[in-house]
């Protein structure tokens, strides 16, 4: 490797300011470890809104844990998206991830990738992973938070006799559900997993209110390692009967007694519209101030004695460009509202659109 | 009394630098403009960001399959061409390969290095193609290139005295920069400039005559020098010694040097042209401090428009010269991908016409000719004009 590295290192002087990997992605997208990349080997339909995506990921990449999730980026009409995304392939395997249409990047991933389509990756990370040391373990799922969970059986179930498991899904309807067909076939195969679906369109929501339906479905919950991964109100109910439990407490180590440890996807700052203007934060330099929706944040920075990069004031030089790390921002110009965290924008012409954090 | 309300409604004095007043009009209006009001121009401030609204709702994976083409293909011909330069004692591999490598150099710089260092690519987020990351093929760095260019030249465009692009600090290229007897050099200049185009520029964008009047404080110029030693270093490396030392393998070592040579001169060359082609043509404005004082964005647009040259051509000669032959459109909107300035150009043209505003433009050999004859005539000094300056300086 490091022989590679000297003749990388070489190469680059006769080809400065390029790299190996300059010249060599364009016979191979893949091979480029300053961005990551993986190629899609397969596409499996799921459910009818639903797909499983593999890829074979290139230099770069670290193998996943079980319950892990990635930042997949994809592009849309020539800009690039990224979203996160669980990993539901087992450990050890080529990652894979599960994607229902939801929105307008998970729409474009469901309905039009294949196989040989290059896919923009981050590497896998996340705590929402298996304890350390066996456990008899519930997991409480509630439609696609199935995901990481299903990394986690399949990593468990079939390889580890030991294992003890068991599952309550959630979905709607039969045909929502994901996985369904799999998951009730290892649990015919495997004496150490349990799985039972409920199809809230017939039943109902599982109820957290009491733990007398969680008693009646798996009664020794109390002494099971709990994960629960699912919709907003679903973590939120299952939090606060695990805290109303006095032996029982939520969100910690889940290697120490029976608690409950929770996968919860924060959905992005909601953007504001029209002039809404919000709170800026200024992370680096540790200072909040309330901007209008008018006032170019450059503007707003320097009048809180931010150092702010700037240039031409005109929205031409791109000199002053800073990552957003939250929110939203309304350039000036056009009036677009637009903004995704990590995106550089130009603070000249932009304006905050609702609460903006900004890498400053 | 309604001229006092209007007064009190509007903005506060900017007081920022550089940023353009909301309403009014410059202390003084360019002449070839004279003729319009305040409100004619907002108003062709107004069509002119709708022309550009108009391509940003276009814009998408078309554009961004041409930059990537483009790359491919530039990145290509450097390749093929080096390799053939490695048997450069093949008369037919060496001509070959310095005609590849002087392409690949000339797209790189101009189509693909000018542009994405203008931002015109930022929108497609891909960390590659991207204003904060590209390095090019050219001995400035990138950084200190896209100071001096993208914010000062674009901002103050053809405004003597603040847009040191007027002459690089080595030509007199305006009949309102005072005449010296250095400046009867003026063609000798230009002819020695042009070969070694890209020394001169990596020299110009240190700013050394800022830093001389104190402009530019003493850490950003050991900042800016290291940098630009660095990336020279390197550059020099690549096609003067690593590429001749490897074709040494094959006895071809001199005439790799010679084919590395050819070709950073023919870019050089080629480059130098372009450029002087974009500001300089009889035809283009210059403009006073007192012109771009109180400017609103209609006057701005007015300034660019009136400053710059096009070139006209062929598609090819379009690509070879990163789309600086729409000079004009680059200057209206100089973060718009490059592939969309001729679209534009049709409206651009339009919006001159109907305002009674000059569109310069030319087939290349008529713009050389004209920069050329400029840069003999102010070798000398006008005319009357020279007593006159000397009365005042006495």
């Amino acid at each position: 490797m490091i022989r590679l590295r000297q003749l990388a290192r070489a190469a680059s002087v006769l080809i400065t300011p390029l790299a190996p990997e300059d010249v060599l992605a364009l016979f191979n997208p893949v091979y480029s470890s300053r961005q990551l990349r993986g190629v899609v080997t397969k596409v499996v339909s799921e459910t009818p809104d639903s797909v499983t995506i593999h890829f074979h990921p290139g230099w770069g990449w670290k193998a996943h844990q079980a319950g892990q999730w990635a930042r997949i980026g994809v592009e849309l009409d020539g800009v690039r998206h990224w979203r996160s995304y669980s990993l539901s392939a087992a450990a050890g395997a080529d990652p894979a991830i599960t994607v229902t249409d939801a929105g307008a990047v998970s729409g474009v991933l469901v309905r039009n990738t294949k196989p040989g389509d290059v896919l923009f990756l981050a590497p896998p990370q996340g705590e929402f992973v298996l304890p350390e040391h066996p456990r008899p373990l519930l997991m409480l799922t509630a439609g696609s938070g199935i995901t990481p969970v299903m990394s986690m059986v399949r990593t468990l179930v079939p390889r580890r006799p030991d294992a003890d498991v068991v599952l309550i899904h959630s979905a709607r309807t039969p045909k929502d559900s994901l996985f369904l067909e799999e998951l009730n076939e290892l649990a015919d195969q495997f004496s150490n997993f349990r799985v039972t679906h409920l199809f809230t369109a017939e039943r109902g929501r599982l109820d957290f209110g009491s733990d007398a339906e969680l008693e009646e479905l798996c009664s020794d919950w109390r002494e099971r390692a709990a994960y629960a991964c699912g919709p907003e109100e679903f973590l939120d109910d299952a939090e606060a009967l695990w805290a109303s439990q006095p032996t029982l407490s939520a969100g910690q180590e889940a290697s120490e007694g029976s608690t409950l440890t929770i996968e919860r996807f924060s959905t992005n700052l909601a953007g504001g519209e029209g002039h809404d203007g919000g709170l800026v934060q200024f992370e680096a330099s540790d200072r909040e101030v309330e901007a209008d929706g008018d006032t170019p944040l450059l503007d707003v920075g320097e009048d809180a004695g931010v150092l702010m990069p700037s240039g031409c004031r005109m929205g031409i030089c791109h000199s002053c460009l800073t990552p957003l790390r939250a929110g939203q921002v309304r350039d000036l110009r056009t009036g677009e509202v637009h903004g995704e965290p990590g995106q550089l924008i130009q603070t000249c012409v932009s304006a905050a659109a609702g609460p903006v954090n900004l890498d400053l | 009394m309604t001229t006092l309300t209007e007064r009190t409604e509007t903005k506060p004095v900017v007081t920022r630098p550089g940023a353009l007043a909301a309403t009014g009009h410059p202390l003084v209006r360019p002449p070839a403009a004279a003729h319009l009001s305040d409100e004619q121009i907002a108003e062709l401030g107004r069509e002119l960001d709708a022309v550009r609204d108009e391509v940003l709702a276009k814009r998408g994976a078309t554009d961004a399959a041409y930059i990537r083409r483009v790359i491919k293909v530039q990145r290509g011909l450097e390749i093929a061409g080096r390799a053939s330069l490695l048997v450069g004692r093949n008369k037919a591999a060496w001509v070959a390969g310095t005609a590849m490598l002087s392409v690949a150099k000339i797209l790189e710089n101009m189509e693909i290095g000018h542009n994405v260092l203008h931002g015109q690519w930022d929108w497609m987020r891909d960390p590659d193609i991207h204003s904060t990351t590209w390095e090019w093929d050219f001995v400035t760095p990138a950084r200190s290139w896209q100071h001096t260019h993208n914010d000062l030249h674009h901002r103050w465009t053809n405004v003597v005295g603040k847009d040191r692009d007027v002459g690089y600090n080595l030509l007199r290229m305006d009949a309102d920069q005072p005449w010296t007897p250095f400046n009867l050099g003026n063609p000798l200049y230009n002819a020695i400039l042009a070969p070694v185009f890209e020394w001169g520029i990596a020299l110009y964008d240190l700013e050394i005559p800022e830093y001389k009047e104190g402009l530019k404080s003493k850490e950003d110029m050991s900042r800016d020098l290291k940098a630009v030693g660095v990336k020279a270093v390197k550059q020099f490396t690549k096609d003067y010694a690593a590429t001749p030392a490897v074709a040494m393998l094959t006895g071809s070592g001199k005439q790799a040097l010679y084919g590395t040579l050819a070709a950073n001169a023919i870019r050089n060359v080629w480059a130098h042209a372009v450029i002087f082609c974009g500001h300089f043509p009889e035809g283009t404005d210059t403009f006073t401090e007192e012109m771009v004082e109180g400017e609103t964005r209609g006057d701005w647009y007015v300034r660019q428009m009136i400053g710059s040259a096009n070139i006209s051509g062929s598609k090819f000669m379009h690509l070879m010269t990163g789309n600086l032959s729409h000079q004009v459109e680059h200057h209206c909107f100089p973060d718009l991908p490059s592939n969309r300035y001729a679209e534009v150009a049709v409206k651009v043209k339009e919006i001159c016409n109907r305002y009674g505003l000059p569109y310069t433009t030319g087939p290349l050999p008529k713009q050389v000719a004209s920069t050329w004859a400029k840069v003999f005539k102010l070798a000398l000094p006008e005319k009357g004009r020279f007593s006159l300056r000397q009365k005042v300086t006495a």
